[in-house]
C-alpha cells in the first residue's frame, strides 16, 4: 500500500522532484562555493592581519554563528525590501547560507592553519619569502589539506540546509514535496521519497570528498581526521 | 686563503627578551670560505644570535654587515635573507612537499628562477647531500638525518653567501648524526662559509678554523680550535670543552 503510493509519486512527480532537486545542489554548491572561498580568507584574516580588522572578523563569525539562519534569511527576504533592496527567494537563500557558510567555516580553517608547526613560516621566511608568498606557497596548500574533513561536514550540512529555503519559497526539492504532498495528502509518503533523496545526495557527496581527500593525500598529513 | 673583505661583521649586538638579557655586546667576523662553530650552554644567546643575523629576531642594538650591507638597516630584508642560508635543528621542511619541491621552491619563488632550471639545479643539490633517490618522498618519508639533508640541500639551493646552522645535529638518533656531520664536513672542504652553533665537539675540533666559546651572552673566547681545546685562555673555557668532550667524545 505504502509502497504503492511511494512508487506512484515517484512515477507521476518525478519530473518535479527532478527539478527541485536540481535547484537545492545549484544552492549547495554556489554556497559551498562561495562559503569555502569567504570562509577561508576571513580565516587567514584573523590569524595574520592587523588587530582591527581580527575584531571585525570575530564580530562577523560570532554575530553569524550567534542568531538563527532562519531569522538571517527572513532579513534578508523580509525585511530588506523595506529599505528598497528585494532579493528573489532563492537569493535571499543562498546568500544567507554563504553568510552561514563562511562563518563556520573561517572558524574550521582557522583552526587549520594554527595547526600547522610553526617553523614552516619561519623556514619559508629565512628562504627570503615575503610574507604572502609564504602564506599562498607552504600555508595555505597545508591548510586546505589539514581542513579537509571539516569542509566535509561542512559541505554535508549545508547541502541538507538548503531545504529551509523553501520557507521563503524558493522552488527547491522540499517546497516541490511541500506541493505535492498538499496535494495528496500523502504526507508520509512524499516526504519519504525525499527523505531518500536528501541520503543518496549525501552519501554519494560524502564518497566524492573522500576520493578527493585520498587523491590529494599525501604522506604527513593522512592522520590528520 | 681569504679575502680581505668579511662576508659577516657582528658590531655590539645587543639582544634583550624582557628583562632576560641574552646578548650581551657579542662581536666578531667571518671570512669568506670560514667555518666556524659556536659554543656554550644552553640559554647563552648562541640560537638567538643566528636568528639576529638573518633578522628573524630583531636585535636591539648593534650592526651586522652582511659584505658592507648593514642588514639592520636594510629596506628589503627579504633580498638579505636570500643570501642567509638557515639550517633548523627540527628541519622547518615543508611538509606538503617532496624534498625535490622542497630544494626547488626556493629559487622558483625567491629568485624567479624557471621550474626547469629549479628542477636541474635541485637535483644538483640533493646529489651533493647523498638523497637523489630520495627526490620524491615526502617529510614524513625520511628519516631524521635525510630530513635535516634535505633542509641543508634548501639552503645550498639559494647559493647563499654564508649558511647558519642551528644545532643541526640535537634532533637526531645518535646512528643519524654521522651523515649529517659528513655533509657539512664536505661543505667546508669546499670553502662554505658557515657558522654552525653545535655539541659536536669532535665536528668543531676537525672542522672548524674557529671555536668560539659563548657563555651568559658573550664571547668568553675565541680562537683556533687546537689552543681552546689544549691552552685555553679562559678557566670556563677549558671546563666546559672539558665537559662536553666527555659527554659527546672526541668524534672522528
Amino acid at each position: 500500500m505504502m509502497l504503492n503510493n511511494i512508487i506512484e509519486i515517484v512515477a507521476e512527480h518525478w519530473p518535479d522532484l527532478l527539478e527541485g532537486l536540481g535547484l537545492t545542489l545549484l544552492m549547495a554548491l554556489i554556497s559551498m562555493s562561495f562559503g569555502t572561498f569567504f570562509g577561508t580568507i576571513l580565516a587567514f584574516l584573523k590569524v595574520y592581519s592587523n588587530k582591527v580588522v581580527r575584531a571585525v572578523v570575530t564580530g562577523y563569525i560570532e554575530i553569524i554563528r550567534g542568531t538563527p539562519m532562519l531569522v538571517q534569511i527572513f532579513i534578508l527576504y523580509f525585511a530588506l525590501p523595506v529599505y528598497g533592496i528585494k532579493l528573489s527567494a532563492f537569493t535571499a537563500a543562498v546568500i544567507g547560507f554563504i553568510l552561514n557558510s563562511a562563518a563556520y567555516q573561517a572558524e574550521y580553517t582557522r583552526g587549520a592553519i594554527q595547526s600547522i608547526e610553526k617553523n614552516q613560516m619561519t623556514a619559508a621566511r629565512s628562504l627570503g619569502m615575503t610574507k604572502n608568498q609564504a602564506i599562498l606557497s607552504i600555508i595555505l596548500p597545508q591548510t586546505i589539506k589539514n581542513a579537509i574533513p571539516a569542509w566535509t561536514n561542512e559541505f554535508i550540512y549545508l547541502l541538507k540546509y538548503t531545504s529551509l529555503a523553501y520557507i521563503v519559497g524558493a522552488e527547491e526539492l522540499m517546497e516541490k514535496a511541500k506541493v505535492i504532498a498538499s496535494r495528496n495528502f500523502l504526507f508520509f509518503e512524499v516526504y519519504v521519497v525525499v527523505a531518500v533523496i536528501y541520503l543518496i545526495i549525501v552519501l554519494l557527496l560524502t564518497w566524492a570528498l573522500r576520493k578527493i581527500e585520498q587523491k590529494l593525500d599525501i604522506p604527513g598529513f593522512e592522520t590528520v581526521r | 686563503m681569504t679575502e680581505n673583505r668579511p662576508i659577516l661583521t657582528i658590531k655590539n649586538l645587543k639582544k634583550s627578551f624582557g628583562t632576560n638579557e641574552v646578548l650581551k655586546d657579542v662581536s666578531f667576523t667571518m671570512n669568506k670560505g670560514e667555518t666556524k662553530v659556536i659554543i656554550g650552554p644552553s640559554g647563552t644567546g648562541k640560537s638567538t644570535l643566528l636568528t639576529c643575523i638573518n633578522q628573524l629576531v630583531l636585535p636591539d642594538s648593534g650592526e651586522i654587515f652582511l659584505k658592507d650591507i648593514d642588514v639592520t638597516k636594510a629596506e628589503n630584508m627579504n633580498t638579505i635573507r636570500q643570501q642567509i642560508g638557515f639550517v633548523f635543528q627540527d628541519f622547518g621542511l615543508f611538509n606538503h612537499l617532496t624534498a625535490l619541491k622542497n630544494v626547488m621552491i626556493g629559487p622558483v619563488k625567491v629568485k624567479k628562477m624557471s621550474k626547469a632550471d629549479a628542477r636541474d639545479l635541485a637535483i644538483e643539490e640533493l646529489k651533493r647531500v647523498g638523497l637523489i633517490e630520495h627526490a620524491d618522498k615526502y617529510p614524513a618519508q625520511l628519516s631524521g638525518g635525510q630530513k635535516q639533508r634535505v633542509g641543508i640541500a634548501r639552503a645550498l639551493a639559494m647559493q647563499p653567501e654564508i649558511i647558519l646552522f642551528d644545532e643541526p645535529t640535537s634532533a637526531l638518533d645518535p646512528e643519524l648524526i654521522g651523515e649529517v656531520l659528513s655533509v657539512m664536513k664536505e661543505l667546508a672542504r669546499n670553502k662554505m662559509t658557515m657558522l654552525i652553533v653545535t655539541h659536536e665537539m669532535g665536528f668543531a675540533r676537525t672542522v672548524s678554523d674557529e671555536i668560539i666559546f659563548m657563555e651568559g651572552g658573550v664571547i668568553v673566547e675565541q680562537g683556533p680550535p687546537e689552543k681552546l681545546f689544549k691552552n685555553p685562555e679562559n678557566r670556563r673555557t677549558g671546563e666546559f670543552l672539558f665537559k662536553l668532550t666527555e659527554l659527546y667524545g672526541e668524534g672522528d
